[in-house]
């Protein structure tokens, strides 16, 4: 069986849940234990996962699996974002409370699910991997159980979620329905002209999968889920399953209907310009960051589409590279969030930044740093980010996308210019807690060098990128 | 020459801010900031010095260039300067050495992290001058609004968060259709490399739609009227030194832009667009020069005054004469020196005053006689009196004019009386004249730091104005091999369009 060598991640992750989750149970008070196991059982996966990449192609269980450098890649950044959000949420976790042994079986399984959702090259796969990933996610969400907007976000996620798994379960059944298959590969051969009934399958998937992405108009859960979550699993919702639902739909558009992109790419453009000028406008007004996260990340998801609706391989490779600093401009800023501690009580607002300039001139050039890259202002990594999207939509002549992408990055600019604002031109208030523990520190530095530094060699991350080629 | 003499002008304040940095706060410490910020922009100004006296004048090539892959097959890190751009590194190093010896003597606030945000302004905008590509080039440009946003919210005055964010959000909408267009000039041509770029050309069709959005970015950033209106708000609010960086240098990165980019690399178009500009040239210097004749503020009525310099600047270059082109590039020198010093003038009564309203002055010359007869030669030299930098960039330009159009040549000259008639009567109303404000009286003239960075702004004004060769020698050259360039563009494009 050469087809176990290829999953022998997911074989991993799988038999160290189960080992984590009977030593949480039979041991007692180990959620401390549990924590760090994980978190040792994520960097063990990481090197298999790097260490497995050289390996050739493969189309496993018969062309329901994949393995390819699109994969490889992809999975490798969710777990290497998984171990960040680990390192910089452990404190978080012990001060509210949080820090029990489930809390990592969790997290740990929704990952699998996106390992398998990554891979999955047919549509029964994917949305097995879709549902492991959701269920545990609703659980994470809720997970405060004694602050009552925790609990409303779990259950206002769950029932939206639900709802759009239900359409998009519905989609794929007609999409089986018309092309006669669930594989990717044979429903590419069986569709040669799009017909109504494909068309509408088409759609109702892309609706659940702009779902999970937040995009506009499919973000209502987005801003209350991010607000009302701990801080460490917004961090979590921020990154991680952005990451497997656009391979998703990358693999998904890519794959069984690239030939019908005319029937998809009016929708996606359009997904991409309402979620750019939606994210860029609706921030404007709010003064929880996490809220304004949510909201920047509604627009951040727009460009990333952006680059999937041109249909070519530079469009693909541009969203990815987009992912890519995306999520580290989100490790950056979330480790900021975290830094904001005062006797053991975290603060998330914009007016708790005020003045902080001055008695944390370190932090707040870190955050600085990193809004002025959100906002997409050169020479830092998030203004290459889009640049390598307008390159590619540029290429295909979609100017008005690329005239509308840009023109919000200047609305979007205001609402970062406010937080800078509060930190760098009004008042101090009372100091913040200096003492963090040392996976904090070590993560809004890694990731605050690469935003900044990032200039001097764009070459390697292009190389590895250009190597994923979908079409 | 294989010394990496450009890179290391760019890179050398970054690595003094980078140290700068790391200096801890302080009374005592203050001290090994100032001496290392004042160090670090000497040193790049004499370095620049040094690569002017290296720069052969009797080429119009690009030299010191610089080519290293930055991303394979894709973009090139590339700098060079040539007789254009050598003159405005110049003015660069040497306005920021004396922006920091300004920010040393009169800044007490969070002064580590203005020489951070000068030192970092500086980086970028020598980058500007002598970026030979064109994603390099908006890096630096676009980098710029950083620092400046800082500068204007950190430092400014009572409405500076309003300016600020002025500033930064009418920039940035400008550049971001020049952005547009380098990305399309890449898939158009590929290669964003301005000296292939001059060999291969740009197809005519294309030209008009890339030429209007560099202008947009350009336009705000010179400024042109009708998008000048961020400019007398981020020079009232930002500090002095602040505001001294955004009237020498950040205006001429835009002048630069317009003769690099806009004439070079889309002669066609420019050619289609010469009426256009001159219209907007020719209002922005009458309209605003009769709105600083009303102005109240010092620093606005300043303001004021260099859109209509500026307005001057884009009349010249698009004349298309050796003489217009020299005159503009001549006048940017000339106005980043008086305007820099004029702004320094203002700052220093207003740090004694606390006021900058023309009305509460009078008679100050009586009190301070060293400060009214340096301002008297940068009011002067601003009204373009003979003997003075500022005559000879006007007269040079409305030469250029005189020969394409005698009546736009009549009504931009009306713009030299008015200067002349604002900047004298502001002179008049604040030197002379009995005092009328009793605080003034308790005031003291130039401290020695003040009467030495005036007397440095002073000494280039008047000498250059008697004896303007070293300038027009280095640009000469180039300036004429822009202008061939230029005009076997127009004549193919017109036999092309005769044989079609």
């Amino acid at each position: 069986m050469i087809d176990i060598n290829y999953i022998f991640p997911e074989i991993f992750i799988s038999i160290s849940l189960m080992l984590i989750l009977l030593i949480g149970v039979f041991k007692k008070k180990s959620s401390l234990l549990v924590y760090n196991l994980t978190i040792i059982s994520l960097l063990i996966l990481l090197a298999l996962l790097i260490n497995l990449s050289p390996l050739p192609n493969a189309s496993i269980f018969r062309s329901s699996y994949l393995i390819d450098n699109l994969s490889n890649f992809m999975k490798i950044i969710t777990i290497g974002s998984a171990i960040f959000v680990f390192l910089t949420s452990s404190k978080y976790i012990k001060l509210i409370n949080i820090l029990k042994i489930e809390y990592p079986v969790l997290i740990l399984s929704s990952i699998l699910g996106m390992m398998v959702m990554i891979s999955s090259n047919d549509l029964i796969v994917f949305y097995m991997g879709l549902e492991l990933q959701s269920l545990a996610l609703y659980v994470l969400a809720s997970f405060n159980r004694e602050n009552l907007l925790s609990s409303e976000s779990g259950l206002k996620y769950f029932i939206l979620s639900a709802l759009s798994s239900g359409i998009l379960l519905y989609g794929c059944s007609l999409v089986y329905g018309f092309s006669g298959s669930t594989n990717y590969n044979i429903i590419a051969e069986n569709i040669l002209n799009a017909n109504n009934g494909l068309t509408f399958g088409l759609v109702f998937i892309l609706v659940g999968l702009a779902f999970k992405i937040s995009a506009v108009p499919f973000h209502m859960w987005a801003p209350d889920v991010y607000e009302g979550s701990p801080t460490s699993v917004t961090i979590f919702f921020a990154i991680l399953p952005k990451i497997a639902a656009l391979t998703v739909i990358i693999r998904f558009l890519y794959v069984p209907f690239v030939n019908i992109i005319d029937q998809w790419q009016m929708i996606i453009i359009f997904l991409s310009i309402a979620s750019m000028i939606f994210g860029a406008i609706a921030a404007i007004g709010q003064n929880n960051l996490k809220r304004l996260i949510a909201y920047s990340s509604i627009g951040h998801m727009g460009y990333a589409l952006a680059g999937i609706s041109t249909g070519s391989n530079e469009g693909v490779q541009s969203s990815i590279i987009y992912i890519f600093i995306y999520l580290i401009m989100n490790i950056s800023f979330f480790s900021c969030l975290f830094m904001l501690r005062r006797n053991d009580k975290y603060y998330e607002n914009i007016d708790d930044l005020s003045g902080i300039s001055k008695n944390h001139p370190i932090l707040s050039i870190c955050l600085l740093i990193t809004l002025f890259s959100l906002a997409g202002i050169p020479p830092l990594a998030g203004f290459f980010a889009k640049f390598y999207i307008f390159l590619a939509v540029i290429e295909k002549q979609m100017y008005f996308l690329a005239i509308v992408g840009l023109l919000s990055t200047v609305v979007a600019a205001f609402y970062y210019l406010r937080i800078i604002k509060k930190m760098y031109f009004d008042e101090e208030k009372e100091k913040y807690d200096l003492n963090h523990n040392f996976g904090l520190k070590l993560s809004l530095t890694i990731s605050t060098i690469f935003i900044l530094l990032y200039f001097l060699y764009p070459g390697p991350l292009v190389e590895i990128i250009n190597k994923i080629n979908i079409i | 020459m294989n010394f990496p003499i450009l890179s290391s002008l760019i890179i050398l304040p970054t690595i003094g801010a980078f140290f700068i940095f790391f200096v801890k706060s302080g009374n005592k410490t203050y001290q090994a900031s100032k001496y290392l910020a004042l160090f670090i922009s000497s040193a790049n100004f004499f370095i620049s010095l040094y690569l002017w006296y290296e720069f052969d004048n009797s080429s119009s090539e690009f030299q010191f260039v610089e080519n290293r892959i930055w991303i394979k097959d894709f973009i090139n890190y590339k700098v060079g300067v040539d007789g254009i751009s050598i003159l405005f590194i110049i003015l660069t190093t040497f306005i920021s050495t004396i922006c920091i010896i300004t920010v040393n003597s009169s800044v007490s606030f969070r002064l580590k992290d203005f020489h951070i945000a000068i030192l970092l302004m500086e980086t970028l905008m020598i980058g500007v001058f002598c970026s030979l590509d064109l994603v390099i080039f908006y890096l630096f440009f676009e980098g710029g609004l950083i620092p400046m946003f800082l500068i204007i919210g950190i430092w400014g005055g009572k409405r500076r968060v309003y300016s600020a964010f002025k500033f930064f959000l009418y920039t940035l909408l400008g550049s971001v259709l020049m952005l547009i267009a380098i990305i399309s000039i890449y898939w158009f041509s590929g290669t964003t490399d301005i000296e292939k770029l001059y060999l291969i050309g740009i197809e005519p069709k294309y030209q008009n739609f890339l030429w209007l959005a560099f202008f947009s970015s350009f336009a705000v950033k010179t400024p042109m009227w009708p998008v000048h209106t961020w400019l007398p708000d981020a020079h009232v609010e930002a500090p002095t030194a602040g505001s001294v960086l955004l009237a020498a240098i950040l205006l001429k990165m835009a002048g630069y832009g317009f003769i690099r980019f806009s004439i070079g690399l889309f002669p066609i178009a420019s050619d289609y667009f010469i009426p256009f500009i001159y219209f907007l040239s020719l209002v922005a210097i009458i309209y605003t020069s009769l709105v600083a004749l009303m102005q109240e503020d010092m620093k606005k009525l300043i303001a004021y005054s260099s859109v209509a310099h500026m307005g001057f600047v884009t009349l010249g270059i698009f004349t298309m004469t050796q003489q217009g082109l020299e005159g503009s590039i001549f006048q940017m020198i000339s106005h980043g020196l008086i305007s820099a010093a004029l702004f320094l003038s203002v700052g220093i009564v207003y740090e004694r005053t606390n006021t900058r309203i023309i009305n509460q002055y009078g008679g100050v010359v009586s009190i301070m006689p060293k400060y009214s007869v340096l301002l008297m030669i940068f009011t002067l030299g601003a009204l373009g009196l003979p003997g003075t930098t500022g005559f000879i960039g006007e007269f040079l330009i409305l030469l250029g004019v005189f020969k394409k159009n005698f009546a736009i040549a009549i009504i931009a000259s009306l713009g030299v009386i008015l200067g002349a008639a604002y900047m004298l009567w502001m002179y008049k109303r604040v030197i002379f004249g009995k005092i009328i404000n009793e605080s003034l009286n308790k005031i003291i003239d130039l401290k020695r730091t003040e009467l030495f960075i005036l007397s440095c702004l002073a000494l280039p004004i008047v000498f250059f104005g008697f004896y303007p060769e070293p300038i027009i020698n280095t640009t000469e050259i180039s300036v004429q091999n822009l202008l061939e360039m230029y005009t076997s563009n127009i004549e193919n494009h017109q036999t092309n369009i005769l044989n079609d």
